[in-house]
Formats: C-alpha cells, structure tokens, sequence
C-alpha cells in the first residue's frame, strides 16, 4: 500500500529532467509527495512540517545534478535531514561502573517491555551476569511470563513472593538477592501503563528514586502513531528516560514515530526488536530507519544478511557432500540450522525493496516456530531413516511425530519437502552447484541467491 | 466498584479530551486557510491518515460551498454529521454482539501483538456471564510464553472454564477441543483467543486460517464472530493490518482497545471506510468491567477535539 517515496518522487520530477536547476515550484510539487509519504510513515504531524522547511531551504536553487534525476536528488536530501535527525552514531547501553548496573523498562501497555527485558539481557549475558526482575504485579501471568522466558534463555529471574502488591519491595528484594550471587546488571520489567495516568507514572517515579537506574529505556511499538510524541514526552518529562528501544520492527509498519521521538526528547534510540524469538535485538541504526521510513527497503540490512550467510560457510559444506553423495535429510537439517543461525528468512525477504509490498509473498516456511518443527521431525528420525528416507512409511511417520511432538501432517509435509529440494539438488549437481538457488517451496516466492 | 462507577471513570478521560474544546477550531471565528489547516492537523494528528483526512475536508469544502454554510461552528456541525454517518453507514457499527442461538456463538479474537486480545476475551466474558450465559475459553494461543496461564486467570476471575492443552501445540486443534467442549456442555458462547502476529507474517497467517476453517466448518449454523482487536495507539499500518487480516479469514468487527489512552484512533475510520466493518466495543481500562460498546458521537467529538488536552482515568 505505501509507494516508495523515492518512486514518487522521480514521478514528479521526471518532467523537469532537461532543465538545470531546481525552481520553488518544482520543489514545492516535490514536498507535498514527501509530506505525504512521511506522514503515511506515521512521522509526526508537527515533525514533518519542520522538516519539510528545512528540506525546501536546502532543495531549492539547487543545480540538477549530471548523473542522478531531479527525483533522486530530493531523496537524498530527505534521507539526510532524516538520519540527521535521529542522530548518526549508535547510542551504546551504559554500564555502571560501580555495579549493579540498573535498567529500568518502561512503556505503555502491550509495547513489548517483558521480551524485550530478556533480549537484552541475553545480549549482556556474553560479559555479564544479568538478572531479570518481574516488578509487573498487575496483568495476569505477567511475573510467569519473565520467568519462563528467562528460564529458556538460561538468565537469572527475581520474582515477588506470592500475594505481593508493592513494587518497592520486590525491587529491594531483588537489589539484595543481586548482591548476594553477584548479578552485574538488574533489568527491572515493570508493567504497561498509560503516559496519563498520573498515580501509576508516579510509581515508576519512585522506582526511580529508590535505585537509581543506569538506564531509563522506553520501549515503544514501531506501530505507534501520532501518539507517539505525547507517549515519549511524558514518559521523559517525569522520568527523564536515557534511552528508547522500538519494538516489533520486524512487521511492516514505516516506523515514523521513531523520529519524533528522537526530536521531541533528544533521547537516541538505542536498540530494535525484531522479531519474537529472544535473539531478535538489533542496535538501532538511524541510517536504515531513515530508508525504511521513506519506503526505500533496507538495503543495507540486506547485504548484512547476505554477507553473514556467505561467511557461515554453511552453503559450501551442502555443495560439497551434495557432488560427493546424494541429498539426504542430514543436509536438509544442516540448512535448518545454518536458516536458523541468520534469523528469520522472511525478514531477509522483507528488507528487499519491492518484496516487502507483495503480499502473499509465501515467507510461509520461513518462521522460527516451524523451522524448530521441521529440525525436530528429523531429529526424531534414527539415522537410518535419515538417510535412505523411503523407508519411511505410516508407523514410522506417527512415530516420528509423536517423537518430535509434531503430527503426521508435518512429517509428511517435510518428506515433501526433502523429495522437492532432492530434485533440486539433482539438478544443480548438474550444473556443477554453482549459485545455489534456493527452491520456491522452502524460501517463498523467491528463489533467494545466497553464493 | 461498582460498574457505572468504573465506567464513569473511564469515560472521564474521553470526555476529557473534548471538553477541553475545540478552541484550536474556533478561535477565530472566521474560516480561511487557518481553519482549513488547523483541522488538518487535528485530523493527522488523530491518526486518521492523510489521504483520508484530504478526502474529507474536500467533500466538507464541497458540501459546505452547497449549503452556503461560513460559520466554523456549522462548519463543525457539518463535518462532524458527515464523519458520524460516514461510520454509521456500516452495518452494525456500535452494536454489542448479541448472544442468540443456535449455541454456541464463536467470537474468534485475532490482532498483533499486545493489542489486548486477552484481555477483550476477559472482559466478554465477564459481561456475557453478568448476563447469565454460559462461555468458555479457547486458549488457542499456544505460543506465547505464559499465555495459557494468563487466560486462565481470567477464566477464574468469571469462572469461565478454560480449554487448553500444553505450550506450543496445535491451535487449531485447541479450538477445535474447546468447540467439541462448548457443544457438549451447552455453552453459549465460546471465545477463542488467539496468539497476537504481524500480519506481515505469512506463515503465522496461515496457522489463523487454518484455526478460521476449523471453527468454520465444525460450528454448525452457530455464528461466528471474527473481531481484530486493534490498540487505540496504532499508527497507519491499523489499515494494513485490518486489510491482511480480513483477506486471511473476513473480519466481522474490531474492538477498539486502550481507548482510556489519549490517543484518538483514528485509523478506525480509514478501515471502516475501506472495508466496512463495524467496531463493536472499545476497551476502557484493565479491568473486566472496562468494556463498553462502541459510541459513534463520542469518537467523533474526541477525534475533532482539541489535541493535546486529554487526560486518563
Ligand atoms: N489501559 C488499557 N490497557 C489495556 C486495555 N486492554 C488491554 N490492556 C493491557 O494491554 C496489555 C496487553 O494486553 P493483552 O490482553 O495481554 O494483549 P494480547 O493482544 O492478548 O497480547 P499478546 O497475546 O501478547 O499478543 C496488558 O497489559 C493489558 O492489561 C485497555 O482497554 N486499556
Ligand atoms: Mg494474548
């Protein structure tokens, strides 16, 4: 539904390709695409009048470049004045240098703050020993979810005692029980609530003043709207937070409230969410968020994948025992994991510019959940089974769903599966396994080039 | 506390947010550019999108110009009519879902993440077993960690029984238990809540269809009720959603919900207006009772109202 800016752009200013410079009008004509295309990236309404200003002072008068349009031109311009405006460098998470480091997460209601809480302290967990504190004592299983989450993550978990209704108390509980088994950083996971309610912002005020954080982070959904502004301002203005971590990046939405959130608070963003696996956190960068918001596709984040996927070597190994052998199911599970290792592939899909606005583009196979269904029904597998997979039949299959805790359904689905990439790999034996294309059933649509 | 209390408070802040007025509208008494651009901004502002809040103001232009109207107060009139009868236009807008055999009615609830699916569920419950009926729960979401155990408190709070099986099965086959469940025990309502996705996520998608065909096809003559619980603070993609989502399996309403939030939601007219479906209920709060029905004049005079006013309860 959302034209790239860029694309509209060049219409606009295909006309006046033959002329030299860039006149008031052709400029204005130009602006009003851009204030739409901000706009519908949910930039806020005051924010892009101030930006789109500044645009026009810089556009207009301008000679026309030889080797780029007029269009081309006036993106440029854009992307600057809005990587500017989120800040260049990348905003690192402080460490206190008299431990415990403190963080305290806050944010509306359903903005992402528990999963969140556990990607970044899995994140620390390389050079800390991070402890996760459930401080929301309101919304039902909220204290359960952390724990769970952090069990699975192997990560330290302070909970209240059951019956609990002060936050100040667990926080104090958790402060000591932190100092008695050397837990370095303390995120404390508060509930959601509202930037007006003034009796539950001042609970977090006084969070605030028993600790005090290390950092303050305001966890947003990249979802938000208008709203965004007010949300971030209050939050500020009563607890001065340090830093903001956009949540659920990994959908489609433009993500414009990230801007004027950094313009209304001056506060950088400092991490992304991406997905809903604990592994799903990215550090923010403004360079690719100033292209997403205009609808150019994440072409840097992009080639990231790409070049990681190349260095896992993991490719070469497939080719290497598919001209020795044929392609068995240890293969298949080989490539599960190397999918597994460079993150959802629909997000690789989403990040290329076009793709992203095809609906339907089957990312079907793709997500982590049935990644981890697939690699159990191979695991379930003897190994027998594993490489001469005709002797699969019905026992077997229900065994085997019943042993990875799947159903026949998806064993049979995933023998299809291995039966189409067997042909396939037939195929490029052939042709000498140059250029692995990847078939359509597994990677969507695509045909997704990975060498 | 007592229902009209609760309710009350929560109302507060929707008042809140117009009383306070439409001074940004009228202070100057007259229309010119000023006006035109001020109710711009309040429209953008509330998230109604602008090429939505561009058509409206032409056909108020338009409409106005006909009627001879000059005043900003009958301008306002006007438009807010207009919006008012542009949203009642849509079957069913505003409308409690009515309970009515044969049983059991399936209310399927399905939105993105953290939109408040779980706690819609709760809050049905709890009014449709005030009224004396019979629900039950699905907790077909099966993903989320602590999900199952967060519908089950609600499940006790109404004393709703709740059919689950364990983390990370089948949520089709869940739903399918639980209506297999409803039939057999005479419920007369069963709500199926679901695990929240971005509906840019094909695959999870597919898992929602495949939950849709289920009840589909086992529910018999019973009516199904698809709603996308949408969170009064989405921002543009609302409209992308409600479209993705509506393709995978029809939506037969939406609930508005953390609607005690300051945020208009204004997106709910661009899907109102694209693909006409109704907002049944808007959700006031965190509690079972913080639910009421949608109320057309009320959004409308919260989303013309001054920005920037409101107040929580
Ligand atoms: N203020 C307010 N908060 C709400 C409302 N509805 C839900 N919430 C809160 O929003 C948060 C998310 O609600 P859930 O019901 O768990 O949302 P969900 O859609 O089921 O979330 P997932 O299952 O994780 O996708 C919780 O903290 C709820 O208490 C509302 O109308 N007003
Ligand atoms: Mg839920």
């Amino acid at each position: 539904m959302f034209d790239a800016l860029r694309e509209r752009l060049e219409g606009v200013l295909s006309k006046l390709k033959s002329r030299g410079r860039l006149t008031e009008s052709d400029v204005d004509s130009a602006l009003r695409e851009v204030r739409r295309g901000l706009l519908e990236a949910d930039v806020d309404y005051k924010v892009v009048k101030t930006l789109v200003e500044a645009i026009k002072i810089r556009a207009v008068g301008k000679d026309v470049l030889e080797s780029i349009t007029p269009g081309q031109q006036v993106a440029a311009i854009v992307y600057e004045e809005l990587s500017a405006l989120m800040g260049t460098e990348p905003a690192p998470l402080a460490i206190s240098s008299m431990p415990p480091s403190v963080y305290l997460m806050v944010g509306l209601q359903g903005g992402g703050k528990t999963t969140t809480t556990v990607k970044i302290a899995k994140k620390l967990s390389a050079g800390h020993k991070p402890l996760v504190v459930a401080c929301d004592l309101r919304r039902p299983a909220a204290v359960e979810q952390l724990r769970i989450l952090a069990e699975q993550s192997k990560i330290g978990f302070f909970g209240p005692a059951a019956g609990e209704s002060d936050v100040l108390s667990v926080v104090r509980g958790a402060v000591k029980f932190a100092s008695e088994r050397l837990y370095d950083v303390i995120l404390l996971d508060t509930a959601g609530r509202l930037h007006a309610d003034e009796e539950l912002m001042e609970e977090l005020a006084a969070m605030k003043r028993q600790l005090p954080p290390t950092e303050i982070l305001l966890v947003v959904d990249a979802m938000t709207g208008q709203e965004a502004v007010k949300v971030a301002s209050a939050f500020h203005e009563k607890l001065t937070i340090t830093g903001v971590v956009l949540s659920k990046l990994d959908g489609d939405a433009r993500g414009g409230a990230a801007l004027a959130i950094r313009q209304v608070t001056g506060v950088p963003v400092k991490l992304a969410g991406v997905g809903e696996g604990t592994d799903a956190l990215e550090v923010f960068d403004s360079r690719r968020m100033a292209q997403r918001i205009m609808g150019m596709g994440d072409v840097m984040g992009l080639a990231e994948k790409i070049r990681e996927m190349a260095d896992s070597g993991g490719a070469e190994k497939i080719a290497e025992s598919l001209k020795q052998k044929k392609f068995t199911l240890e293969d298949l599970l080989l490539q599960f994991e190397q999918i597994e290792k460079m993150g959802p592939l629909d997000k690789v899909l989403e990040m290329i510019p076009g793709l992203s606005r095809m609906k339907g583009m089957g990312a079907d196979e793709l997500d982590a959940k049935r990644l981890k269904q697939s690699k159990a029904v191979i695991q379930s597998m003897t190994r027998e089974e594993r490489r001469e997979p005709s002797i699969i039949k019905g026992s077997r299959r229900r065994r085997i769903a019943l042993g990875s805790g799947t159903s026949v359904q998806m064993v049979n689905q995933l023998l299809a599966q291995y039966e189409q990439m067997r042909k396939l790999w037939k195929q490029f034996g052939k042709q000498g396994g140059k250029g692995l294309r990847l078939p359509k059933g597994l990677f969507g649509g695509g045909g997704f080039r990975f060498r | 506390m007592a229902f009209f209390e609760r309710l009350k408070q929560g109302l507060k802040g929707v008042r809140e947010r117009w009383s306070g007025g439409l001074s940004l509208l009228f202070s100057g008494g007259v229309v010119d550019e000023a006006f035109w651009e001020n109710l711009e901004e309040i429209l953008i502002s509330g998230d109604v999108g602008v090429d939505l809040t561009i058509s409206l103001i032409d056909s108020l232009k338009r409409d106005a110009e006909e009627k001879r109207i000059r005043t900003p107060e009958e301008l306002f009139r006007l438009f807010e009519e207009m919006i008012s009868s542009r949203l009642l236009a849509v079957p069913f807008m505003g409308e409690p879902l009515p309970v009515t055999p044969p049983s059991p009615s399936v209310i399927l609830l399905v939105g993105v993440n953290g939109s408040g699916k779980t706690t819609t569920a709760g809050k049905l419950a709890s009014r449709w077993t005030k009224e004396g009926k019979k629900v039950i729960f699905a907790a077909a979401d099966t993903f989320r960690a602590a999900a199952i155990e967060q519908l089950k408190v609600w499940g006790d709070r109404s004393g709703v029984r709740v059919i689950a099986q364990q983390h990370g099965s089948d949520a089709a086959a869940v739903a399918f238990d639980a209506l297999q469940a409803a039939k057999a025990s005479g419920a007369d309502v069963l709500i199926v809540d679901t695990a929240g996705r971005l509906h840019s996520k094909h695959n999870l998608m597919e898992e929602l269809g495949k939950i849709h065909r289920v009840l589909e096809k086992e529910k018999g003559d019973s009516r199904m009720e698809v709603l996308l619980v949408l969170d009064s603070v989405m921002g543009q993609n609302g409209l992308a959603q409600a479209e993705t989502f509506n393709k995978m399996l029809p939506l037969t309403g939406v609930v508005l919900t953390k609607y005690d939030n300051t945020a208009k939601g204004g997106i709910i007219l661009a899907i109102a207006h694209s693909l006409k479906i109704p907002v049944r209920y808007v959700g006031l709060g965190e509690g079972e009772d913080d639910l009421r029905a949608f109320d057309v004049p009320e959004f409308v005079k919260a989303l013309l109202g001054d920005n920037g006013h409101g107040q929580g309860n």
